[in-house]
């Protein structure tokens, strides 16, 4: 347990490295003594934020404001006060001889703790559709599923993805530029600044502080602090790109960049928006009607686009190769998909409007460029499957291995039913159904879910430098158990989905509408159940996987004795 | 009334967009495809299998 | 090649600025020109911005988060017309900051439920669903009815609204606090001019069954009771040449 606790400080910063020579541990203590410029300028910015959150609380007259003011002034004041003893001790120094790993065991230990907290909302209101007389209450506003609902999301995309994502690209650009992050102690403060962006947002849904557009619920302030984290982080990962020393930029790198860059781009336009005043939470959208839809879907979609399959698409072209050992089947082929991935990805927003008060030009020209997208799809998939020839015996050995490969198998079968669902004669039937919610759990349970549970079971014991994972047996386990929960899951939407869409579109002999909405809700409440079973087992899959990374962070760490003989993981791994 | 009506906006995504478009991606295939890039392309490829412990100093 | 450093740097600005481009192009194509072609909107008599109380009303949607489970677009397809009304026209939300347009019916899809059922009926609907329709899965909102609206900054939000784009009238602005307290009291008459500003076919009404009381449930059902009436369609015609798109 103090190990994990540990790891939240920049702690390894102070351990000389073993491959020095003793001479420069002196060397380094003594260099310790006078704090690192990009830590005294985190201070000062801690201590400012402090100072404007606390006028901000003091002079506010919206109750919702100032409960957010003081959740903010806690923050930036526990982050002050740890910088204040960190800073006296010369925990700051950043040692250039190693990778700065410490972030990134803190934001796997983030991206499990998510994982649970937005599984378990989304069994939560998963349970609320199927049974709504044990699981509502009356009188607590919070716990409805219009809140939760936004929790769950949020949850799982921003929290656990978001910090995968994290934490994955500090891993790769670390060691494919062959240089430790830069900005210092920076890092730090994106890792810490990201959590109190999801805890402002989180704690606000419940609160009723919400934009109520999709995936992008956070308020104004909320969005401005995002911005200035997600600032700070690309200029990171810039940064570690240009000190470089390594002559090229890997493809997983121009996945990471093209993620971070346009996710800032989405934000910053879809966001736009008029707060009511400069202490009050409430904003309203700078577009109205049509042109806010069509932003909104803009956003919305490439969220879908960059956040999730982007970014996640850096991650497979690193852990996959690393954990088979051998090279991506086709660099050219990766070139080829980047490009036309991230062009044809932005214009497919308007599927989500079909037969809308859309101008028919845009859906179509949405539709089209979402059929489009199927062929660099399956580009990608077809790297990574591929990657695995000559090496297939891996998929029987290494239950590791087989979860990113079904993580790649359901982004191949969501990005052929996502185009599928985007033809307007099929959308006409899928939209506003529960088919959608099973497509969207393919991708995110299944691609998205997968390969950052891949990614993590491959960087756990290479970042706490253990011989291998606790157990394979239960990553066995986790793998059957989440596997058919999603399938499950997906199945049951199919039904429920397809079933409902022909319901509201059933004539009697005649011709009047066969079925009340209403019939068709409780026509669903089976499959509803069966969601949530399939829910749960994928929550129970997550519960396992944290008691196997707990018990490999507790087993002891491989000794180095000699800088000479450094145990490469990938070989570890492999035992 | 502005000169951008349904049907100009038509004709630039039909016809212009394919062809600006087609010529885009046709560059992207050239540069993947150039001869020349073929060694760094093949370096890069396994530069995740290398370079775990520390950075290059 | 590679040994200028600089060099190494420009190239990842250069990729940087490459993405920049290639991720911009379908964004720009396909929405800025909804700002200005003038077709995206049809003229459409009877839109009007909300009156005070429906929109605090609004934001109270809003801040439940209903758009997770009911749409407001009705999509011109035979039997959503039938089970809904007439589909649904931009013009009807250009006021709408956001749209509430939403993409999942778990419940039924609200762009015209105003007018279509009783406001006690939905009092009791929303403070539980299931005394009123058992086999409904939505959750309750008895609080709504327990919780005085708050209506403090009501001038701020109508004034933050005209700066993005809902022609609220100077007068609209300073009257607003009036304006909604009228709205809610049947026996107050003109007192304020809320129809003289918002129009004759502007409901005046306790709508929560407790004239005593100003609440969250006065304010939301006064918005779901004006969704989607705005506009006659006796008189508009959706056929003609102008209002195809």
């Amino acid at each position: 347990m103090s190990e994990i606790k540990a790891s939240f400080l920049p702690v390894t910063e102070k351990r000389p490295s073993l491959n020095e020579p003793v001479g420069s541990m002196t060397q380094a203590i003594a260099r310790s003594d006078d704090a690192p410029f990009d830590a005294i300028a985190l201070y000062i910015f801690t201590g400012l934020s402090a100072l404007a959150a606390l006028v901000a609380t003091a002079l506010t007259k919206d109750p919702s404001f100032r409960f957010h003011g003081w959740i903010m002034l806690a923050a930036f004041l526990a982050a002050f006060l740890t910088m204040s003893v960190g800073l006296g001790s010369g925990r700051f120094r950043s040692d250039s001889t190693r990778y700065a790993d410490g972030v990134i065991r803190a934001g796997v230990i983030a991206t499990m703790f998510w994982a649970f907290a937005g599984l378990s909302a989304g069994v939560l209101i998963a349970s609320q559709l199927s049974w709504p007389r044990i699981f509502y209450f009356p009188d607590l506003a919070w716990l409805n599923f219009g809140r939760l609902r936004p929790l769950h999301t949020s949850a799982v995309i921003f929290a656990f993805g978001g910090n995968a994502l994290i934490a994955t690209s500090f891993y790769v650009v670390q060691r494919t530029c062959r240089a430790r992050l830069a900005g210092g102690a920076w890092p730090w403060f994106v890792f810490w600044g990201y959590q109190l962006f999801i805890v402002l947002a989180a704690t606000g849904y419940m609160a009723g502080i919400t934009q109520s557009r999709e995936y992008a619920e956070p308020e104004w302030y909320v969005d401005l602090w995002l911005t200035i984290v997600w600032v700070a982080y690309l200029l990171i990962f810039l940064g570690t790109i240009w000190k470089r020393k390594e002559p090229h930029i890997y493809v997983a790198n121009w996945f990471y960049l093209a993620f971070i860059v346009t996710i800032a781009i989405l934000h910053l336009i879809n966001n736009a928006a008029v707060p009511i005043g400069l202490l009050e939470s409430k904003s309203y959208s700078a577009f109205s009607g049509v042109q806010d839809a069509l932003v909104q879907w803009w956003y919305g979609h490439n969220a879908v686009g960059f956040f999730l399959t982007a970014g996640f698409l850096g991650m497979m072209y690193y852990f996959v190769p690393k954990r088979v050992d051998r090279p991506v089947y086709s660099y050219r082929l990766s070139i080829v998909h980047f490009w036309s991935l991230i062009f044809i990805y932005i214009w497919a927003g308007p599927h989500h409007l079909h037969y809308t008060a859309l101008p028919q030009w845009a859906q179509t020209l949405g539709m089209t460029f979402s059929i489009m997208l199927w062929m660099p799809s399956w580009g990608g998939m077809i790297n990574g499957l591929m990657t695995l020839s000559g090496a297939w015996d891996k998929l029987r050995t290494d239950p590791v291995v087989r979860m990113m490969v079904v993580a790649i198998a359901f982004y191949g079968m969501s990005t052929f039913e996502g185009p599928l669902m985007s033809i307007r004669e099929v959308n006409a039937l899928s939209h506003y159904t529960d088919w959608t919610i099973g497509h969207v759990h393919s991708g995110a349970l299944g691609w998205v879910g997968f390969i950052s549970f891949g990614a993590i079971y491959c960087m756990v014991p290479w970042l706490w430098k253990k011989t291998g994972l606790y157990s394979d047996r239960l990553v066995e386990w986790h793998f059957w158990i989440a596997t058919t929960g999603i399938l499950l899951y997906i199945a049951a939407m199919w039904v429920s989905g397809i079933m409902e869409g022909l319901m509201w579109r059933e004539y009697t002999p005649q011709g009047y509408l066969a079925n009340s909405f209403v019939e068709t809700v409780s026509a669903k409440h089976i499959e509803n159940i069966i969601r949530t079973v399939g829910g749960l087992m994928y929550l129970s899959g997550a519960l396992i996987m944290i008691y196997n990374l707990w018990r490999t962070i507790r087993m002891p760490s491989v000794v180095q004795t000699s800088p000479g003989l450094v145990a490469s993981p990938a070989l570890l791994a492999a035992e | 009334m502005s000169g951008l009506t349904y049907e100009t906006v038509a004709r630039f995504a039909q016809q212009g967009g394919t062809v600006f478009f087609g010529l885009m991606f046709l560059g992207g295939l050239i540069y993947a495809l150039w001869p020349r890039h073929r060694q760094a392309f093949q370096r890069l490829a396994h530069l995740p299998l290398e370079h775990d412990e520390a950075p290059d100093v | 090649m590679w040994k200028a450093h600089a060099k190494f740097e420009r190239h990842s600005l250069i990729l940087l600025i490459g993405i920049v481009m290639v991720v911009s192009i379908g964004g720009l194509v396909e929405i800025s020109p909804l700002f200005y072609l003038e077709s995206t909107i049809e003229k459409v008599d009877g839109v009007r911005p909300y009156t005070p109380l429906e929109q605090a009303g609004r934001d109270i949607y809003v801040r439940e988060g209903c758009y997770g489970c009911h749409s407001q677009m009705i999509r011109p397809l035979r039997d959503e017309v039938e089970r809904y009304g007439h589909y649904s026209l931009a013009a009807e939300s250009m006021y709408d900051h956001p749209f509430q347009w939403g993409s999942k019916r778990t419940g039924p899809d609200l762009a015209r439920v105003g007018g279509k059922y009783s406001d006690s009926w939905h009092h009791d609907h929303l403070s539980d669903p299931r005394s009123v329709v058992p086999e409904s899965n939505m959750p309750p909102y008895r609080f709504l009815a327990e919780t005085d609206l708050d209506y403090r900054n009501i001038e701020a939000r109508l004034t933050a609204l005209k700066t993005v784009g809902v022609p609220y009238s100077k007068a609209e602005i300073a009257n607003a606090r009036a304006d909604l307290e009228t709205q809610v009291d049947a026996f107050a008459g003109e007192k304020s001019g809320l129809k003289t500003r918002y129009g004759a076919k502007v409901a005046q009404r306790d709508y929560d069954g407790d004239p005593e009381k100003l609440t969250e449930m006065d304010a939301l059902i006064a918005y779901l009771q004006v969704l989607g009436t705005m506009v006659d369609f006796r008189t508009y015609k959706a056929e003609d040449p102008e209002n195809l798109r």
